[in-house]
């Protein structure tokens, strides 16, 4: 059972059917999904959530969907982790990990968005999925496809890692290059979307695939006991997850689940592609577009289709943003690694090293409770980190030769245990 | 100057339903303003009451965001491809 009733131009305000529309023929505004919340406050309870499978459709009243949902079966419900050494050396006491490191099937937050996406290109009968992506997005889109039994065709821009590009092509997906960036290769999918008349999972379905984002917001406030958090740090690329975690937590106490709590919503992004920190920074609501140049490139959107609702959603929290740069990030990475056995892609890098900044510019207090939002799984970007990591060490396998090892690793002390 | 104009499915209850139509003009605003002349309306759906480039539309010129170039007065050449696309879309 359904409650939607509309999508509605998030500008203009006009109506327009559920059908798989994205823009406002009027004023080119997003369109937006718009929910009977009334019905949605008497169907749903903390009981009936928590009665249901560990996954995204836990909370399927409020996403945009039919039926039954049969795609993303091990999608969502990610960890929450209570991250207490990482929290020792930075000083805080209520420091939480959401991590979508391990989400399911393709290891990053994109399967959710995707299994959103999916079902409902299923529901209006589409044979062929497409997405533009900077890799994430596609790997989970080309798993979701194949189990959904649907042609898929991907386009990434060229220099992604390769880790993106066969964890592609393994599920049958065309995968398609793009001599350009990413915002080359969306403005070639709006075309293609246009002409062939494909369901893009983030071009023509996007008002129901970014609702899929607010699971992430659901989680954290059902995993930390149906309460908010003080301090949310999520990362910005197109702008989809920040204000999408901001409408979760709004919806949430719409219908009655939480109550109070005010969190302050903080934008992450790499100094190599920054608009919308830049834009946040100097007061404004013009997004200048950049041509990204980072090594966080999940995150490299230079011209951020919802960033104006990113600038949004961190001002009325009473958020803030900051940029780090490729060293910051990759710091970033090996520090939560070595603390919390998490691997996270650049992306999470920037969230963590922007928290950091955060802190110490004490817009973050120690005594407020913070999740910092890892969206994506370092495996798929081994190329970022390899140069930056202690390279092996290499013996012949004689018992001599690891004891010489070791005693140099040790700094030539006299070896404890060593006869 | 004579040029292609790629136009989005939004638009193209302006162009009878053409998703690419001819233009003319020296400056992306001339182009707009061509279009307005032979496709009446379509001038509000790209340029706000200032006259500027709505936010949710993006206009490129041979490939490349006018946003990067020179905006509306961005010269045009004879044989130039502009694209007409929302804004809205992507997500990684």
């Amino acid at each position: 059972m359904s409650y939607i009733t509309a999508l509605k131009c998030r500008e203009c305000g006009q109506d327009y059917p559920v059908e798989p529309l994205h823009v406002c023929e009027t004023c080119f505004g997003p369109l937006e999904v718009v929910y009977d919340y009334a019905r949605i406050r008497s169907a749903i309870s903390h009981k009936l959530i928590e009665s249901r499978a560990r996954n995204l459709w836990r909370y399927r009243e409020l996403l945009p969907v039919d039926n039954e949902p049969d795609v993303g079966p091990s999608s969502g419900f990610t960890p929450l982790l209570h991250a207490k050494r990482l929290g020792a050396e930075l000083g805080l006491k209520r420091l939480y990990i959401k991590d979508d490191t391990v989400n399911h099937p393709t290891l990053s937050y994109k399967d959710r968005v995707v299994s959103v996406s999916i079902t409902k290109a299923q529901e209006f009968g589409f044979t062929t999925v497409s997405c533009a992506s900077t890799g994430n997005l596609a790997t989970a889109v080309a798993s979701h496809a194949a189990r959904a039994g649907l042609k898929c065709y991907i386009f990434m821009p060229e220099g992604v890692e390769s880790g993106k590009i066969v964890g592609s092509a393994i599920y049958g997906a065309k995968v398609i290059t793009i001599r350009g960036n990413y915002d080359d290769v969306n403005r070639l999918c709006s075309e293609i979307a246009d002409k062939y008349g494909w369901a893009f999972v983030n071009i023509n379905l996007r008002p129901y695939y970014t609702e899929g984002a607010k699971t992430f917001g659901f989680e954290i406030a059902e995993q930390l006991g149906w309460k908010l958090p003080d301090n949310v740090v999520i990362p910005t690329a197109g702008g989809t997850i920040l204000p999408k975690v901001a409408k979760a937590f709004k919806e949430l106490k719409d219908v009655g689940l939480v109550r109070g709590g005010a969190p302050k919503i903080h934008s992450a992004q790499a100094a190599g592609s920054a608009p919308v920190i830049h834009a946040l920074h100097k007061g404004t609501d013009l997004i200048s577009p950049v041509k990204p140049n980072t090594i966080a490139k999940s995150i490299a959107i230079g011209n951020p289709a919802d960033g104006y609702y990113v600038l949004g959603a961190v001002r009325e929290s009473g958020g803030w943003g900051e940029m780090a740069t490729d060293e910051e990030i990759v710091d970033a990475i090996k520090l939560l690694a070595r603390t919390e056995g998490i691997f996270a892609e650049p992306a999470g890098g920037t969230t963590l090293a922007v928290t950091l900044k955060l802190i110490g510019q004490g817009r973050i207090h120690t005594d407020e409770s913070v999740v910092v939002s890892i969206t994506g799984n370092g495996y798929k970007t081994l190329e970022a980190v390899s140069q930056a990591v202690e390279q092996p060490f290499v013996i012949e396998a004689r018992l001599k030769d690891f004891d010489a090892l070791f005693e140099r690793l040790s700094d030539g002390k006299r070896l404890a245990g060593a006869a | 100057m004579s040029v292609r104009v790629r136009v989005p499915t939004p638009l193209r209850r302006f162009t009878a339903g053409n998703g690419e139509v001819a233009a003319a003009g020296a400056s992306i605003k001339d182009v707009i303003n061509d279009l307005e002349s032979r496709h009446p309306g379509m001038r509000d759906r790209l340029l706000d009451e200032k006259g500027e480039i709505r936010r949710f539309v993006n206009i490129y010129l041979n490939g490349d965001d006018v946003r990067f170039l020179d905006q509306l007065n961005s010269a045009v050449k004879d044989g130039d491809d502009i694209s007409i696309v929302p804004a809205i879309a992507g997500g990684r």
